[in-house]
């Protein structure tokens, strides 16, 4: 081995950045050597991401030194990461979406870098590195997993010693991962040095060398996870076992919601148009639709909502009637209740208390007479739901926007439940909600089935629809699959529909496979 | 050292209610500022300007006379701005209240009956709600913007009062001037304070007051017209209807601006004149955002606003001034106020030299 094996490629040493009301980061030491693909392990909250833009230059760390192979660094900013060889792909990515693959690559490239010959080399390293890409395409044509593929081509030709990846399989379907894994093994064997960001225990597991686990802003542990067990990964990571949700037998009533040939054109040119969908939801079961997200998902939930109405009533029938035409507040009353994607803003209103909050869908249990708020029932009840579902809060007069993203959900969810719903739908009910949080809500989702409620769940996470759903069905390009059960699929076949497998070969003959939006 | 301005975590509350403290101070020193440059005693210039037109029970009688449209309109559109609702024609719904009312008090000329009253303040409601539905018409139905077809129907009806007074209307025994006969006793709003002019529109301002918090804080359409401006996609979300928050918020506004102007032309008017109002409807808006938008702030600012205008008319008359000090003022307040908001989202940071980390190699 030579001596630039030997030098960690980057080391840092008790980095410590306080904000006025967190320690994000204190004391932290982590050393990444060449070619290693270094897990960074830890819940919401844990300090993953300070880290991460400390390294990346766009956070100043308070105390603590960088040393970037075997050198002490200012990173004053990420221009100066960039130069030192530090690229990083961020779990939103930063694309526009009228330009083309080139244009955004060359817009991030310094002026030397970006002349006539960058598609040439963007083929180039595309296909060394198996990510195919064609430079001329518009982002607006390209799947989640494409655009994807463009920041990271994007960092690689900028020759990256360290490329940092922010939870980059959250929006891939298995096989794409699969994939990306082989990309970042052959990236690592040529000597780049990969941090890899994820809570996905299984990932971790099999893609990395060395593991730093965060905790609360404190480094609890470094391991080499091919040696630890999921069990004894979480546990350093949430810092207790992991509760594991009881599954009982399923008893199947009546059909709760049924979709019948549902056809909705997209509402913005974004947007995905929904194809015949229909789907059959009936009491105490769980139902999970798969599909990577921006494939008409939104579109799907806004219908089924009131959100947005149809149309045609009878394409929706909820508990025996065609709800069509109905706007949200008339579908709750008949028995719905629904936990949104977005929690900010749509399940909740940002700047009102988590009381005033409760009162947004709640107000039909008896929180008002005659037109008048009760003003203390509203308040009991957002305190049981804070109690009832361990929300982490100040009491029913936080802000709903100062709870954590885990912790607001964790109160719309129980505001949903405790009005006693018999069809329920929830989306991404787990998304960026940590480990122990989305434990319990997926156990409330169980409850609620075992109670003789039917429930509808849409989520990214395999992992999440098998360990919950009865049933299982996958979107792809505005299209549903019909739903399987559960006991007769598996991961492989359910990402096999995610990439549109079912969809009859003739309905789309020349379109390329494009679900976050096609004109 | 440098200063930077930073988000703060939650708004601030405090800064929320010192803002319009802060902004009024702001105004005072401009006026000073302003009095020295134009040759006059500036302490002199302050006194006949915000006290002397307060040092009298007849003033403070005329203080509250002139707040009380002013507040009247400003709880009315307020509920409506809470909701995201933009209506910038009080001004015509005022005036289409006074048409209605004054109407009314036309028609029944001659009569004795008690009911004239009531009746001109039901019309004059009716007017400024049917004004307001309008824009509230368009805007649901063809997304048309309210701000601007409500604002534009403020010189609509200012024409129609025009052609009227002109016209129809017009007082056979008035020497050919623009004005209606004068109303008969029974259609003039009770006196309220002897010595003065102040008549029971105060007291009708009171109540719109105390019904506008009532509606807002206890009402559940009042919390849901305040999701709706908070967070559209949340109202849709809990089924909101977005047109009802319209038509409410639109309508509540035109409503109480109509009442304004039956207040105007059945108290220190008595008749229908080419010009009912000296612009209450739009100072109506700067006092319902200096008020916060809380009909008890706006209870406050209305008498601010009411005493910029009584001081701008003593500044007329005794310091020779030009009229538009006032609209000045007018205008400046709102500049401050909204500068001052700034700090309720944000806050002012000192950003010494931070230590240096390492030093570059």
């Amino acid at each position: 081995m030579t001596d630039a094996a030997t030098t960690p490629r980057l080391q840092l040493t008790g980095i410590t950045k306080a904000y006025p009301s967190v320690i994000a980061n204190q004391d932290v030491s982590l050393t990444v050597l060449p070619g290693e693909i270094h897990a960074v392990l830890g819940e919401n909250g844990a300090g993953k991401s300070t880290l991460m833009k400390i390294i990346y230059g766009a956070v100043k760390p308070d105390t603590g030194t960088i040393a970037w192979e075997g050198k002490a660094v200012a990173i004053a900013n990420p221009a100066r990461a960039r130069r030192l060889g530090i690229g990083m792909v961020f779990q939103h990515f930063s694309l526009f979406e009228t330009l083309t693959v080139a244009d955004n690559i060359a817009l991030a490239l310094e002026k030397d870098r970006s002349g006539d010959d960058l598609p040439a080399r963007i083929r180039e390293v595309s296909t060394r590195y198996g990510l195919p890409l064609a430079p001329d395409r518009h982002i607006h044509t390209m799947s989640v997993g494409e655009r994807q593929r463009v920041e990271i081509v994007r960092c690689l030709l900028q020759d990256p010693r360290l490329l940092i990846m922010d939870e980059p399989t959250s929006v891939l379907t298995p096989q794409a991962v699969e994939k990306l894994f082989e990309t970042l093994r052959r990236l690592a064997s040529e000597g780049c040095s990969i941090l890899y960001i994820s809570h996905k225990l299984d990932e971790i597991r099999a893609l990395c060398h060395k593991a730093t686990v965060l905790r609360g802003g404190k480094v609890t542990g470094t391991c080499d996870p091919r040696h630890e067990s999921s069990t004894s990964l979480a546990r350093m990571m949430i810092g207790s076992d992991l509760p594991h949700p009881q599954h009982r037998q399923a008893q199947i009533g009546a059909d709760a919601l049924v979709v019948r040939d549902l056809s909705l054109d997209a509402d913005d040119p974004f947007g995905t148009a929904l194809h015949n969908i229909s789907l059959t939801v009936r009491v105490g079961e769980i139902v999970g639709i798969a599909g990577v997200s921006g494939n008409g998902q939104k579109e799907l939930m806004a219908a089924l909502s009131g959100e947005r109405r149809v149309p045609d009533a009878d394409r929706i029938m909820l508990l025996g009637q065609a709800v069509g035409r109905l706007d949200a507040a008339q579908r709750r009353a008949l028995g719905f209740a629904f936990v949104p994607e977005e929690r900010l803003g749509r399940g909740a209103v940002p700047e009102m208390s988590l009381a005033d909050n409760a009162l947004l869908t709640a107000h039909r249990q008896q929180l008002v007479s005659r037109g008048f708020v009760r003003h203390d029932a509203v308040r009991a009840y957002a305190v049981e739901t804070i109690r009832a579902y361990g929300v982490k809060a100040g009491g029913p007069d936080a802000i709903a926007r100062s709870l954590s993203g885990g912790n607001l959900q964790k109160f719309i969810v129980g505001r949903e439940i405790r009005q006693h719903p018999k069809m329920m739908i929830a989306a991404q009910p787990t998304w960026g909600v940590d480990v122990g949080a989305a434990a319990q809500i997926r156990q409330a989702l169980l409850d609620l089935r075992d109670s003789g409620v039917a429930v509808l769940v849409v989520s990214e996470e395999l992992d999440e629809l098998f360990e919950i759903c009865d049933r299982l069905a996958v979107i792809a390009r505005g299209r549903l699959s019909d739903a399987k059960a559960v006991s007769d699929t598996n991961a492989a076949e359910i990402g096999l529909l995610m990439s549109g497998s079912f969809i009859a070969s003739g309905a789309e003959p020349h379109r390329p496979f494009s679900p976050a939006g096609m004109i | 050292m440098r200063l930077r301005l930073e988000p703060r975590p939650e708004p601030s509350r405090l800064a929320g209610w010192l803002s319009p403290i802060v902004a009024t101070l702001a105004v005072l020193a401009i006026g000073l500022m302003l009095f020295s440059a134009m040759g006059k005693n500036p302490w002199e210039a302050m006194y006949v300007f915000f006290i002397e037109p307060i040092d009298t029970l007849y003033d403070i009688g005329e203080l509250l006379l002139k707040a009380s449209p002013i507040m009247l309109c400003a709880v009315g559109l307020a509920i409506g701005y809470r909701a995201n609702v933009w209506n910038i024609g009080a001004e015509g719904q005022l005036i289409m209240g006074a048409i209605f009312g004054g109407g009314v008090a036309l028609a029944f000329h001659g009569s004795t009956s008690w009911l004239v009253l009531p009746l001109m303040l039901v019309a004059g409601l009716l007017g400024g709600v049917l004004w307001a539905a309008i824009p509230a018409f368009l805007r649901t139905r063809f997304n048309a913007n309210e701000i601007l077809v409500s604002l534009m129907l403020v010189y609509v009806a200012s024409f129609i009062l025009s052609l009227l007074v002109h016209g129809a209307w017009r007082d056979p025994e008035g020497f050919n001037f623009p004005q209606s006969k004068m109303f008969d006793d029974n259609a003039l709003l009770l006196n309220l304070l002897p010595e003065t002019r102040l008549n029971v529109g105060f007291m009708i301002a009171l109540a719109a007051v105390a019904m506008a918090w009532l509606f807002m804080r206890m009402s559940l359409v009042g919390y849901q017209m305040r999701v709706a401006g908070l967070a559209p996609a949340a109202a849709n979300y809990a089924g909101i209807s977005a047109s009802r928050t319209v038509w409410l918020g639109m309508l509540i506004g035109g409503g109480s601006a109509g009442v304004a102007g039956v207040g105007e032309v059945a108290g220190p008017i008595g008749q229908l004149l080419p010009i009912v109002s000296p612009g209450y409807g739009f100072a109506a808006i700067i006092v319902a955002f200096v008020g916060r938008l809380h009909p008890v702030g706006i209870f406050f600012a209305s008498l601010l606003m009411s005493l910029l205008y009584l001081g701008g008319e003593a500044a007329q008359m005794r310091l020779a001034l030009p009229s538009s000090v006032t609209g000045l003022f007018q205008g400046t307040l709102l500049f401050f106020l909204l500068a001052a908001d700034v700090f309720i989202h944000y806050r002012l940071r000192v950003i010494r030299t931070a230590p240096a980390v390492a030093k570059p190699a």
